[in-house]
């Protein structure tokens, strides 16, 4: 059992990049993108072939800057060719499988990269502790770095023109800041970290699948759900360390819940699909039900009346 | 400072829904100008707004801004000199923002992309700038703006448009959301903004009396046209019913529209 959630916690935080990413277009941003699965596996293949190449920890950057491409290409699809945001994502998402398999050796669908040295394997053998330990390490280390960068972003001017950007895109233009300019560096930033996320998994779990990523984004945005429910304060700040929260806890609810046969492991994506639906159903099921309150009483009161 | 040769606009050209909003309209507002307008719904006072704005380029004609040909120039472009507010409260302000972050957005033109996006010193100024508005506001920047009222947030609004002084400031009908008395606060509040910095500016409103009241000059605008152009002694004289007469007799009809008011 302490196996399966060290594993939880581990997976946790490999994907919280990930689920950062989500955070930044689906919660700042206000667009739900889904490039997430296609630029995951981006990150997935990019990392592959650089660690068998003997470069793990330039993996992790050249994953990066390919994720931001991949977030750029859907930036330009919303904002110059004008498509609909979930197309333009669904778009990316698409044309990346054929992207990630070039990549993939020119076509082969999994690779395996056991053998190969790995950014954990490194820290491992450079501070001699155990492979749990350092596998939460790395991911504590890489997951802080990547978010205090972020958080200091959306300090600075740029950050909040993309908050704004996100809440009223219209006022933004009206005071000279391209929409255009901030929604591309969102995506191409947003991206990015996925890509990371993916570069990770790839180094953690020893292989890269060109279909790994697919149903990506449904995690993300039940992993951003989950930590903001736990993250009661609801800041940006706060907000980008909850997406890392939100991750881990999410996969140890999925630990849990596989470990007491709760359900199959197969049914992870169903799971996920029933968080989402129930944490977004709380506030419209709440406002129907005060209005269901209101009714019997003003009803029989009226009828006392009558 | 604002230049406006015979420019047109037709949107939708070539179909059935073609229409011919802008007329071959001139307009020349020396700096300082506060000009007024008003006119019926369609006359094309929005359109004429946005031309300059450049939410559109126009079809003909030119448009300079301090001697600068804009004409092709897109809306990020001119947005570095032209203030804007429109008639809706919720439309120039970001409501999940704070007072000062939405404060901090149009310091943009000042700024470098990776500064800080407030600094103690914007702050000081943001409470200076607030508190000089009367409301009370001084004391709520990290309130959210989504929580403050119609007028507040267009005090709120009018402040970004001039914090970072623009060449132009368009009003386009900025109270007409608001109840009389927050409308006269803010019509006084612009009064006093656009004084204090010598703005030049234009403003569309419904309301004769402040029409009247407000700025240097008063335009009038029919189907796509400036029709009338009032100032001077003349304006000065003028009453509101001596303006609708005016109205009349330009257009050589009876003046009926329900949104302008005869306060």
């Amino acid at each position: 059992m302490t196996n399966q959630l060290l594993g939880a916690v581990e997976l946790g935080l490999v994907y919280g990049l990930m689920v950062l990413g989500v955070f930044i277009t689906f919660r700042i941003l206000k667009i739900p993108d889904l490039t997430v699965d296609g630029s995951i596996t981006l990150g997935m293949a990019v990392s592959a072939m650089l660690t068998n190449a003997g470069h793990p920890i330039f993996a992790i950057f050249v994953a990066l800057a390919a994720g931001a491409l991949a977030g750029s290409c859907t930036a330009f699809f919303q904002t110059k060719v004008k498509i609909p945001s979930i197309l333009a994502g669904i778009m990316t998402m698409s044309a990346l499988y054929s992207i990630n398999l070039l990549i993939m050796n020119n076509g082969v669908p999994n690779i395996s990269i056991l053998g190969s040295d790995t950014v954990f394997s490194m820290f491992q053998n450079l501070t001699g502790l155990s492979k749990h330990a350092s596998l939460i390490i790395v991911g504590l280390l890489i997951c802080g770095i990547v978010v205090a960068l972020v958080e200091f972003f959306f300090t600075t001017h740029t950050g909040l023109c993309i908050c704004a950007t996100g809440d009223n895109e219209e006022m933004v233009r009206a005071t000279s800041v391209s929409t255009t300019k901030m929604k591309w560096l969102a995506l191409a930033l947003a991206n990015g970290c996925v890509a990371i996320s993916g570069a990770v998994y790839t180094q953690y779990m020893g292989y890269a699948d060109v279909t790994a990523g697919s149903g990506t984004i449904v995690i993300g945005f039940a992993s951003v759900i989950i930590g903001e429910t736990l993250c009661v304060k609801k800041s940006l700040p706060v907000g980008f360390v909850s997406a890392i929260v939100g991750s881990v806890a999410y996969r140890l609810i999925i630990a849990i819940a596989i470990r007491t046969n709760l359900f199959p492991t197969y049914f992870l994506k169903l799971v996920s699909v029933v968080i989402i639906a129930v944490a977004l159903a709380v506030s419209p099921l709440k406002a129907a039900l005060t209005e269901r309150r209101n009714k019997t009483r003003r009803e029989r009161e009226n009828a006392a009346n009558s | 400072m604002l230049q406006i040769r015979n420019i047109h606009k037709t949107f939708a050209p070539g179909t059935a829904n073609e229409k011919h909003v802008l007329k071959g309209l001139s307009l020349h507002l020396a700096p300082g100008d506060f000009a007024t307008i008003i006119g019926s719904n369609g006359a094309g006072k929005s359109t004429l707004f946005n031309a300059i704005a450049g939410t559109f380029l126009t079809d003909e004609g030119q448009i300079l801004i301090d001697s600068e040909d804009v004409t092709f120039r897109p809306e990020t472009y001119r947005a570095k000199v032209i203030g804007r507010i429109f008639q809706d409260p919720m439309k120039g302000t970001a409501p999940d923002l704070t007072i000062e972050q939405n404060l901090a957005i149009p310091y943009a033109t000042l700024k470098k992309g990776w500064q800080p996006a407030i600094t103690r010193r914007d702050r000081e100024i943001f409470r200076e700038a607030l508190a000089n508005l009367g409301m009370g506001l001084e004391d709520r920047m990290k309130t959210k703006m989504g929580l403050l009222s119609g007028g507040q947030r267009q005090a709120v609004t009018l402040l970004m448009a001039v914090i970072v002084t623009p060449k132009i400031l368009l009003l386009d009908e900025h109270t007409a959301a608001l109840d009389p008395l927050t409308a006269e606060k803010v019509f006084n509040i612009t009064r006093e903004v656009v004084a204090a910095k010598g703005i030049t500016t234009l403003m569309i409103t419904h309301n004769i009396a402040s029409a009247l009241e407000l700025g240097n000059r008063t335009l009038m605008m029919d189907d796509g046209d400036i029709v009338l152009d009032i100032q001077g002694e003349e304006r000065s004289s003028l009453t509101v019913a001596g303006l609708l007469q005016k109205y009349r007799e330009v257009k050589g009809e009876m003046l009926d529209n329900d949104r302008i008011l005869l306060s």
